[in-house]
């Protein structure tokens, strides 16, 4: 291959596994606030309140149909302007969050409308709150159904860390970009980066696969 | 300055901004389905060879990030004598990325069509070729049209990385804008916005009426 050299490979190597940690991290805290948030957002679309929903509705469709990148430098350059100072984690991590949070909430809301009328009905008859409902009752039959489309965004928050160098979040592709800037070495650092998201992502596809499928097999749906 | 004074200075640039995101939309998206038909047409083929030619194409691109490609398309490519000016790199990566979503809705689509058909196909003597195009496309193209509206919308949002190799997208604009007036709920809300009615009240309307154009295509209206 032309000019490409095994010992820059190896003293750069430590380096870009350092900076895999970080993306990870990265990837693991906007995963965890997805999570959380999607489920409260899809949970609060199911308010009897007509307008707060149609504007939640509208919001989660806004934050899904408009690209990450520019999310990313909105909450990163518009709190200053207001006197809120986000370090490029916390902004980097609250934009991947929300912005996954939509796409998370609609997983949630297809497993809550899988449970079937009866079980809230019966939950009513028992007399239990509506907190108790979701979170004895509801939930528990909602979350399994939803589990595989939430393992295929951990994996797709996974892929879109990178764009959190453009704040400079010191993360894989932030670190390969140094490399190339301090070296002149392109081929080597983007390769790596490339082999390294290859090496985590196509493993972690085929488990949730695996857990796709043994979902489906419990819950009898093939 | 106020939200109308910045708006009637920088809208040239907006609109400009505007116009490269349609042009790496409209790029990307031709060859974003082109790869999309051959690899996913591919991917069924009863030839092993053929068969992991397209499976390698597909995971490399899914399994990395757009971010990475592109990078690594502008930046490294160039070490194998092919240089692409950043316009060209920036479609070519996204079309290159998106196409390999679009070959598994292809495959999907392709699958999704009945057994019946094939083999009326057959039986009417059909040559392999013909019955691809006239009974099998026409009715996976049916059945995955509304996926490929959701992928189109993704693709869209993918052009939005053109801006970090400089490509003067709206992205790229809205940055711009940002770093010479520190109005950054103004820059960068305006392109937001602009992205959302695009994705909103254009593409989807379109996908959705191509749906319906096709779903009478075939008489299934």
């Amino acid at each position: 291959m032309t000019n490409w050299r095994w010992d820059f490979v190896w003293e750069i190597l430590p380096r870009l596994i350092w900076a895999t940690g970080n993306t990870l991290l990265a990837a693991g805290g906007g995963y965890a606030i997805a999570l959380v948030l999607g489920l409260a957002l899809a949970v609060a679309q199911r308010s009897r309140h007509k307008l707060s929903k149609n504007i939640l509705r509208e919001l989660v469709e806004f934050i899904r149909s408009t690209p990450l990148v520019l999310q990313i430098f909105f909450i990163f350059y518009v709190g200053p302007q207001f006197g809120v100072w986000l370090s490029p984690w916390t902004a980097g991590m609250v934009a991947i969050g929300l912005h996954y949070a939509a796409y998370l909430s609609e997983v949630y809301r297809g497993g809550i409308d899988s449970v079937p009328k009866g079980q809230w009905e019966a939950a009513t008859a028992i007399n239990l709150t509506t907190t108790q409902t979701y979170w004895r009752i509801i939930l528990p039959q909602a979350l399994p159904p939803s589990l595989a489309g939430m393992g295929n965004y951990l994996v797709g928050i996974f892929k879109d860390t990178p764009m959190l160098s453009v704040i400079g979040v010191g993360e894989l592709m932030h670190t390969a970009n140094a490399i190339g800037s301090e070296s002149y070495r392109f081929l080597e650092p983007y390769t790596l980066v490339g082999v390294i998201f290859l090496a985590i992502s196509l493993p972690t596809a085929a488990l949730v696969r695996l857990l796709e499928a043994s979902v489906r097999r419990t819950l009898g749906m093939s | 300055m106020t939200f109308v004074e910045f708006i009637i200075t920088y809208y040239p640039r907006f609109l400009s901004g505007t116009i490269v995101t349609i042009e790496q939309f409209v790029l990307a998206s031709v060859l974003c389905i082109f790869l999309a038909l051959l690899a996913g047409l591919m991917k069924l083929s009863p030839r092993t060879s053929v068969r992991a030619c397209a499976t390698v194409y597909i995971e490399i691109f899914r399994g990395t990030s757009l971010l990475v490609q592109l990078y690594w398309i502008f930046f490294v490519l160039p070490l194998f004598g092919i240089t692409l000016d950043k316009f060209t790199a920036g479609f070519v990566a996204v079309g290159l990325n998106v196409g390999a979503y679009g070959a598994e809705l292809v495959r999907g689509g392709v699958l999704s069509v009945p057994t019946g058909q094939w083999e009326a196909a057959v039986s009417i003597n059909m040559s392999p070729g013909k019955r691809m195009s006239r009974i099998i496309l026409p009715q996976a193209l049916v059945n995955m049209l509304p996926a490929w509206g959701n992928l189109l919308i993704e693709l869209l949002k993918g052009t939005a990385l053109v801006a970090t190799i400089a490509v003067a997208d709206l992205t790229f604009e809205a940055r711009q804008i940002n770093y010479s007036t520190f109005m950054s709920a103004q820059s960068f809300g305006t392109a937001l916005i602009i992205y959302y009615v695009l994705a909103r009240f254009l593409l989807t309307p379109l996908m959705r009426r191509l749906e319906k154009i096709m779903a009478r295509q075939i008489g299934r209206e």
